[in-house]
C-alpha cells in the first residue's frame, strides 16, 4: 500500500496550494511595494521549480542530467540578459 | 475603394512597376508549366506532403539560393547607387528600403535556411538515423519558414517594403516615423519565419542527443554535427528573444501600447538591447556550422583527422555561453557608461579566443596534411585568411572607445562583410559543392568552379576592403549619397566593380549547374572525395531509409576506419524499417498562416479571427489524428538496395 500511495505529489500539491495563497496573500493585505513584489518572485520561482521536479518529472529518467543542464542553461542566461539589461539602461544609464 | 487603396505601393517607382510584371509573368508561367507538365500530383506527393529529411533540406536550399539572388540584386542596387556621388538612380526612401531588404534577406531568409539545408540534410545521415527526431514537426518547420519568407518578399509589391533596417530600431520604426505597412510586413513575416526556425532547434537537439548510430558517443560525432547541435542550444535560447522581442514591437504598432515609445513610460533603447540580445548569438548561430563545414572539409582533403577534436568541442561550448555575453558592443555609442562599455568590450575580445583557437586547429590540421586543392579546399584555404582580417576588424570595434569612431560608419560595414562572406557564404558554397554528389549523384565542375571561388575572392576583396578606408575617413553607412568633395567616390567605384566581379562570380555558380548537369559523368560512387565519415558510407542517391542496417560506430572517422583499417560498419542482417508517412497538415497549417500573418499586416481583423481559430484548429486536429507510421519491408529494401548497387558497377 505505501509504495502505491503518491505521497511526494500529495505533498507537492498542498505545498503549491500553500505558495498560491501565500502570494495571494500579497494582493489581501496591504503591504509595501518591495516587500510585495520580493514576496512574489520568491513564491513563483519555488513555484516553477516544484512544478518542473514534482509534476513534470524533471528528475526520474535517464536524461535527468540533460535536463537539468538545460535549465541551468536556460537560468543563467535569462539571469544574465535581465542583469545585463538593467545594468544597461538602469543603473549605469 | 478605400479598401483596396491600402495595399498600393506608398513610394513607387518604374523598378518596382517593372518587377511587379515581372513576378507576375513568372507566376503565371511557373503555373502553367506544372499544369502542362502534369507535375501538379508529383508536386504533391513528393514534395509538398514530404516529411523526408533530405527533400525537406532541398527545399531549403532552393529557398536560400532564391534568396541569395534577391538579396544579390539589392546589395547590386546599392553598390551601383554608391558608385558616384549625386547619383540619382535610387532615391532616399528607395535606398532606405533597398538596405533594409537586403539585410534581412541575407540574414534570415538565405543564411539561415542555407544552414538549415545542411542540418537537415546532413545531420541524421552523419549520426547513423533514418530520419530527425519529429519529422512531421520538421515539415512545419519548413511551411512556416517558407510563408514567412514569402509575406515578407510581398511586400515592396502589395503595401511596400520596411524600410527602418534589418535592425528595426525604434522610435524610427514606430508609426509615426514609419508610417507604411512595410514595418508590420518584418514584425510578422519574421515572426512567423522565426517560429519555424525555433521549432527546428528543437528538433535537431533532440535527433543530436537521442537518435546517434550505436557507439557514437557524444565525444564521437563528426564536426559539423557537433557545430550544429550548439548552434541549434543557442537557436534555442536566442530566438525566443526575438519572438517577444516582435510580438511587443507588433503591439506598439498595431494596438498602441508603450513599450519602445519615448513617452508613457516606454523606453525606445530597450529595442536596440534586446534586438542584440538575439542579434549577436544570431551571428554565431550562422557562423558555427560554417566552422563545422570547414572542419569537414579540411580534414578530408588535408587526408588527416582533424586536429584538437576536444579543443574544437570545448571552444565551441564556450562560445555558446559568451555569445550571450557580449551584445552591448553593438550600441557601445548609446549612452550606457564606461563601465558598462569596459565590461562588454573586455567579454567581446575574450569571444575572440575561441574563435582564434579554432583557426590554429584548422592550420595544425593542414601542417603535414596531404593538401589536395579540390573547389571546396580552395574556398577553405580562402576563408581562413579573409575570415581572420575581419575578426581581427572585429576586436579594433570591440574597444569601445574607438568605437565612437567606428560604428555605424562603412568601416562596420566592411567588418561584418568580411565575417560573413568569406565565414558563412564561402562555407555555404564549399558545402554545397563538396556535397551536391551525395545529393544530386553527380558532381560540379571543378575547373569552373575555382574559377568561381576566385573570381568571387577577387570580387570580395575590391568590393569591402575600401570601405574600412572609406569608413574611417568619416563615411557614414546608409546613406544614400555623398558629394564630391568628400572624396569618397574613386574607393567607391572600386567597390561596385568588386560586386558587380562577385555578382558575375554567382552566375558562375548557377552555370556551373547547369554545365554539370548535362555533362558531368553519373558514375562517380558513393564517395567520390574520399571522405571520412558517415554521410558517405551510404548510397548515392540516398534511399529514404538512409541505410538499410543501422552503422556501428567506434570513432569521429567511422567510415574512414571501415575504408582503411577493417572497421565493420554493418553488422547484423536488414530489418522491417518503420517511417513516418507523409502529410499535408504541415503545408495547410503554413498556408492558413500566411493569411493570419497578411491580414495582421493589413490590420484587417476579421480574416485575422478567422485564421487564428483556423491555426487552433489544425493544432487540435494534430493533437487527436491517429498517425503510426508505416514499415518498409525486408523485400522492398533488398530490392532497393540491389538496385542501388548495380547502379554502381
Ligand atoms: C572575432 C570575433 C568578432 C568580434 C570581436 C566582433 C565585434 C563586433 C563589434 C564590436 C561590432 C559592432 C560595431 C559597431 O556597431 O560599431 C560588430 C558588428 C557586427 N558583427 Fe562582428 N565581431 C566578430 C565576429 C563576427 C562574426 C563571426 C560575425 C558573423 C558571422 C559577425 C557579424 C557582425 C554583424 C552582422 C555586425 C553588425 C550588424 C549591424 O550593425 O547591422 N561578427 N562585430
Ligand atoms: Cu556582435
Amino acid at each position: 500500500m505505501k509504495e502505491l500511495f503518491p505521497v511526494k505529489q500529495v505533498m507537492g500539491f498542498v505545498f503549491s496550494l500553500i505558495l498560491t495563497a501565500v502570494a495571494l496573500m500579497v494582493y489581501f493585505t496591504d503591504m509595501s511595494f518591495s516587500i510585495g513584489m520580493t514576496i512574489l518572485l520568491v513564491t513563483a520561482f519555488i513555484q516553477a521549480g516544484l512544478q518542473l521536479v514534482v509534476f513534470m518529472h524533471a528528475g526520474e529518467t535517464n536524461d535527468k542530467n540533460s535536463i537539468y543542464l538545460n535549465v541551468y542553461y536556460g537560468l543563467i542566461i535569462a539571469l544574465i540578459t535581465i542583469f545585463g539589461t538593467l545594468l544597461i539602461l538602469v543603473w549605469d544609464m | 475603394m478605400d479598401f483596396f487603396d491600402r495595399f498600393a505601393v506608398p513610394h513607387p517607382s518604374f523598378l518596382i512597376y517593372a518587377s511587379m510584371v515581372g513576378i507576375g509573368l513568372t507566376m503565371i508561367a511557373i503555373v502553367l508549366g506544372i499544369t502542362y507538365f502534369k507535375k501538379w500530383g508529383y508536386l504533391w506527393r513528393e514534395w509538398i506532403t514530404t516529411v523526408d529529411h533530405k527533400r525537406i533540406g532541398i527545399m531549403y536550399l532552393l529557398v536560400a539560393l532564391l534568396m541569395l539572388f534577391r538579396g544579390g540584386v539589392d546589395a547590386v542596387m546599392m553598390r551601383y547607387q554608391l558608385s558616384m556621388p549625386d547619383n540619382t538612380f535610387l532615391d532616399s526612401q528607395h535606398y532606405n528600403e533597398v538596405f533594409t531588404t537586403h539585410g534581412i534577406v541575407m540574414i534570415l531568409f538565405m543564411a539561415m535556411p542555407f544552414i538549415t539545408f545542411f542540418f537537415n540534410y546532413l545531420i541524421p545521415l552523419q549520426i547513423g538515423a533514418r530520419d530527425v527526431a519529429f519529422p512531421r514537426l520538421n515539415a512545419l518547420s519548413f511551411w512556416l519558414f517558407f510563408m514567412g519568407m514569402g509575406l515578407f518578399n510581398i511586400s515592396f509589391i502589395v503595401g511596400g517594403s520596411p524600410d527602418a533596417g534589418w535592425t528595426s530600431y525604434f522610435p524610427l520604426a514606430n508609426n509615426e516615423f514609419s508610417p507604411s505597412v512595410g514595418t508590420n510586413y518584418y514584425m510578422i513575416a519574421i515572426q512567423i519565419a522565426g517560429l519555424g526556425t525555433m521549432i527546428s532547434g528543437i528538433n535537431f537537439i533532440t535527433t543530436i542527443l537521442k537518435m546517434r548510430a550505436p557507439g557514437m558517443k557524444l565525444m564521437k560525432m563528426p564536426m559539423f554535427t557537433w557545430s550544429a547541435f550548439i548552434a541549434n542550444v543557442i537557436v534555442v535560447f536566442a530566438f525566443p528573444v526575438l519572438t517577444v522581442l516582435l510580438a511587443l514591437g507588433t503591439m506598439d504598432r498595431l494596438f498602441g501600447t508603450n513599450f519602445f515609445t519615448t513617452d508613457n513610460g516606454g523606453m525606445d533603447m530597450l529595442w536596440a538591447n534586446l534586438f542584440w540580445v538575439w542579434g549577436h548569438p544570431e551571428v554565431y548561430i550562422l557562423i558555427l556550422p560554417a566552422f563545422g563545414l570547414y572542419s569537414e572539409i579540411i580534414a578530408t582533403f588535408a587526408r588527416r583527422n582533424l586536429y584538437g577534436y576536444k579543443s574544437m568541442v570545448v571552444s565551441m561550448v564556450v562560445i555558446s555561453v559568451f555569445s550571450f555575453l557580449v551584445w552591448t558592443h553593438h550600441f557601445f555609442t548609446m549612452g550606457q557608461g564606461a563601465f558598462t562599455n569596459s565590461i562588454f568590450s573586455i567579454t567581446t575580445m575574450a569571444i575572440a579566443i575561441p574563435t582564434g583557437v579554432k583557426i590554429f586547429n584548422w592550420l595544425f590540421t593542414l601542417w603535414k596534411g596531404k593538401i589536395i586543392f579540390t573547389t571546396p579546399m580552395l574556398y577553405s584555404m580562402l576563408f581562413i585568411p579573409l575570415f581572420t582580417l575581419g575578426g581581427v576588424t572585429g576586436v579594433m570595434l570591440a574597444m569601445s572607445a574607438a568605437d565612437y569612431q567606428y560604428h555605424n560608419t562603412m568601416f562596420l560595414v566592411a567588418h561584418f562583410h568580411n565575417v560573413i562572406i568569406p565565414g558563412v557564404v564561402y562555407a555555404m558554397i564549399a558545402g554545397l559543392t563538396f556535397y551536391w554528389p551525395k545529393m544530386f549523384g553527380f558532381m560540379l565542375n571543378e575547373r569552373i568552379g575555382k574559377w568561381t571561388a576566385w573570381l568571387m575572392s577577387v570580387g570580395f576583396v575590391l568590393a569591402f576592403i575600401p570601405m574600412y578606408i572609406t569608413g574611417l575617413d568619416g563615411q557614414a553607412r546608409r546613406m544614400y549619397t555623398y558629394s564630391e568633395s568628400t572624396g569618397f567616390s574613386m574607393l567607391n567605384m572600386v567597390s561596385f566593380i568588386g560586386a558587380g566581379i562577385m555578382a558575375i562570380s554567382f552566375a558562375l555558380l548557377v552555370y556551373n549547374i547547369y554545365y554539370s548537369i548535362r555533362y558531368a559523368s553519373r558514375d562517380i560512387g558513393n564517395d567520390p572525395w574520399d571522405a571520412r565519415s558517415l554521410e558517405w558510407a551510404t548510397h548515392t542517391p540516398v534511399p529514404e531509409y538512409n541505410f538499410a542496417i543501422t552503422p556501428q560506430v567506434a570513432s569521429t572517422q567511422a567510415f574512414w576506419d571501415a575504408k582503411k583499417n577493417g572497421h565493420e560498419l554493418f553488422k547484423g542482417k536488414i530489418e522491417k524499417i518503420h517511417m513516418p508517412n507523409n502529410s499535408g497538415w504541415p503545408f495547410i497549417l503554413g498556408c492558413i498562416f500566411f493569411v493570419f500573418g497578411f491580414a495582421m499586416v493589413f490590420s484587417i481583423w476579421p480574416l485575422a479571427i478567422v485564421t487564428l481559430i483556423g491555426i487552433l484548429g489544425c493544432l487540435v486536429y494534430r493533437s487527436f489524428e491517429k498517425d503510426h507510421g508505416r514499415y518498409i519491408s525486408v523485400e522492398e529494401i533488398e530490392e532497393t538496395e540491389a538496385k542501388l548497387r548495380g547502379a554502381k558497377k
